[in-house]
């Protein structure tokens, strides 16, 4: 008998609130998705959407005033909201390993990469000592097209993309099964970038990781992604396979997003944009938090916050708006 | 092992160049060395020992200059510059054990208060703050006064009283730092708080504190010439506090031997001076953005001459 395999990365209805002297923030609200081993989902959205939140929820890091209020992540069987701290720290960079945003300020400047990338051995007891982690720190560098030689740099003598091969080595340190991708490529320019897409998709058939890509540029979605996750204002508005995002979208924000990308068959045609701004996330309108923005917006829209409801097969959107209504 | 040393080596080397070339900081460096070899090189240089009885005539008080006595004598007919040399040791050994003392606290509440901030730093902070407000000098004199003044009561009063300028700084650093990337990655590599205090942020930190330990040592010498200054000195120890006490007290302003009081005074002046120096190189050597930024002077990238004519590449001019 045929069993359809068990999701490697369950996530069930997570809420996640910043707590501040403003009020309350709904960062993150009833998100649920998931993750089969050697998939990879990107995460598309506004800055201050809650992408990065979401993940940081995942591997339970976030800034002292943030709190996972509900929900389940369930990694393997096993919920990562249900175990203690030293536990926790087990699961980080064992089973999920984070590329940061920006790989500069995400090394120590006064240490050497090497250094490092070592740092995550010893600490998970792969290597007694740093001195004894060399061989497969310059093992990883090598894996990510870095000479074994260079361990001795310092961050500051590497180029950016030198810095995210070398992060993206440090994420590999462990053997992780799910790597967390946070704009692996912003901040590097086009050639870089696709080498570095290239590097993640290459060790991904190899390594057969499941990567989530956090990012806001659609191309690289279109690349490499084999599910989209697009987020607005904290909560999920669109989520379905690459190809019904491009071709098949629903939700008028996906629309919209989609629009504004630049067309290159027209260079001199006007960049679209969305009009109006996120909804501030301490003072939300009662109803859809797109619908001040969604010039399909119509009564409901203003009244109640959707839930996310299946479209067709694999295909959860997040609106009032019927079929028929969205074409 | 070897290559880690190596690098250490390299940035020793490194600083050690930089800390030089600044002229101010080299003269730092010599100044405090020569004390520093004073000190330890005493029983070679000073020509008497200070703690020698002698049989002394009316004439060898304050006797001036001479050759015998090339700073002179004092009230007890000893010689000036060989208590001036050994006056070094007591002074440099208050100076360097009562500012490890105080880095030690300083820095020890500073990193604490800095990394765990909330209840515990706020408590911590508002430790430091009423030790600083108490007024230093008072109550250092009724703590030495009633302990009896050791050298290590002296030293442990100085260390134990000095360390708020350093908490307040250390706290500063460490509060930026724990904010930056670099650590949240750590806690998600597995890191444990105390792992990313040590290895991460203590790093960082480390720089601001040498610099200010330089600074602390000067402080504290001065604070335990004022003591020895006020009497409160080790009877048993000449210090240059204690030299200048004695001078003082004893009629060599009325005698006009300023011999006794002027050495023991360069003294003190000299060595904070060199500590400042020193200091401040360090300073700039830890944080090379104080000498320039990019909105200062030329720029070193564009030749001068090289503006006004043409550059000629293969087939183009370029103006």
């Amino acid at each position: 008998m045929l069993l359809p395999e068990p999701p490697l990365l369950e996530v069930r209805r997570l809420s996640t609130n910043f707590e501040t002297e403003e009020g309350t923030f709904k960062a993150v609200e009833d998100l649920s998705f998931e993750l089969q081993t050697g998939e990879s989902l990107g995460l598309v959205g506004e800055s201050g959407c809650g992408k990065t939140t979401a993940m940081l929820s995942l591997l339970r890091l976030l800034p002292a005033a943030g709190r996972i209020v509900s929900g389940e992540i369930r990694l393997a069987g096993q919920n990562l909201l249900e175990l203690d701290e030293a536990q926790m720290r087990q699961v980080r960079w064992r089973q999920i390993s984070m590329v940061f945003q920006g790989a500069m300020n995400a090394f120590n400047p006064v240490r050497t990469i090497g250094h490092q990338i070592g740092e995550a051995l010893v600490l998970h007891a792969m290597a007694p000592s740093l001195d004894a982690a060399r061989p497969r720190v310059i093992e990883l560098l090598e894996m990510v097209g870095i000479p074994g030689s260079r361990e001795t740099l310092y961050p500051h003598q590497c180029s950016g993309g030198m810095r995210q091969r070398a992060m993206i080595a440090m994420a590999l340190a462990c053997g992780p099964q799910l790597i967390i991708a946070d704009e692996p490529t912003t901040a590097l320019d086009v050639m870089i970038q696709a080498q570095i897409l290239e590097l993640l998709e290459g060790l991904q058939a190899n390594l057969g990781l499941s990567i989530i890509f956090v990012t806001h540029d659609l191309s690289i979605v279109a690349e490499v992604c084999h599910r989209v996750l697009v987020m607005y204002g904290g909560v999920l508005a669109e989520y379905c396979d690459v190809d019904t995002i491009f071709n098949n979208a629903r939700h008028p924000y996906t629309r919209r997003l989609l629009a504004a990308f630049p067309d290159l068959s027209r260079p001199t045609g006007r960049l679209i944009s969305i009009p109006g701004h996120p909804p501030r996330l301490n003072d939300l309108p009662p109803g859809c938090r797109f619908a001040a923005r969604c010039p399909l917006a119509f009564e409901p829209c203003f009244a109640e916050q959707p839930s996310p409801r299946l479209l067709e097969a694999g295909h959860w959107i997040s609106c009032h708006l019927d079929r028929g209504e969205v074409a | 092992m070897t290559p880690r040393l190596q690098r250490w080596r390299q940035s020793l080397k490194a600083g050690w160049k930089l800390l030089t070339q600044n002229r101010m900081g080299l003269v730092g460096v010599i100044m405090l060395g020569s004390v520093i070899g004073m000190a330890v090189f005493a029983p070679w240089i000073a020509p008497y020992d200070p703690n020698e009885t002698s049989m002394v005539t009316i004439d060898d008080i304050y006797a001036e200059p001479s050759r015998e006595h090339i700073m002179g004598t004092d009230d007890g007919g000893k010689d000036v510059f060989s208590s001036f040399v050994y006056g070094a040791r007591v002074s440099l050994v208050v100076g360097f054990t009562a500012a490890m003392i105080s880095m030690i606290i300083g820095g020890t509440i500073g990193l604490t208060a800095g990394f765990l901030g909330g209840r515990i730093g706020n408590f911590l902070m508002r430790l430091t703050d009423i030790f600083l407000v108490i007024p230093d000098l008072p109550l250092m004199i009724v703590i030495v006064a009633i302990l009896g003044p050791s050298l290590w009561n002296i030293i442990l009063v100085i260390g134990f009283l000095g360390w708020t300028g350093t908490a307040r700084i250390v706290r500063a650093q460490s509060l930026s730092v724990k904010e930056r990337q670099f650590v949240t990655r750590a806690r998600a590599i597995g890191a444990g708080n105390f792992y990313i205090l040590r290895r991460h942020i203590f790093p960082l930190v480390l720089p601001l504190m040498v610099t200010n330990t330089v600074l602390v040592i000067s402080l504290s010498i001065l604070d335990e010439s004022t003591l020895s200054f006020l009497g409160l000195g080790d009877p048993t120890t000449l210090s240059w506090g204690g030299m200048i006490n004695y001078a003082f007290t004893r009629g060599a302003i009325s005698a006009g031997a300023w011999w006794a009081i002027v050495a023991p005074g360069l003294g003190i002046v000299w060595v904070v001076l060199a500590c400042t120096l020193v200091g401040n190189a360090l300073e700039e050597v830890f944080n090379p953005r104080l000498k320039t930024h990019h909105l200062q002077g030329e720029s070193k990238m564009i030749p001068h001459r090289g503006l006004a004519e043409p550059v000629v590449t293969d087939d183009h001019v370029v103006a």
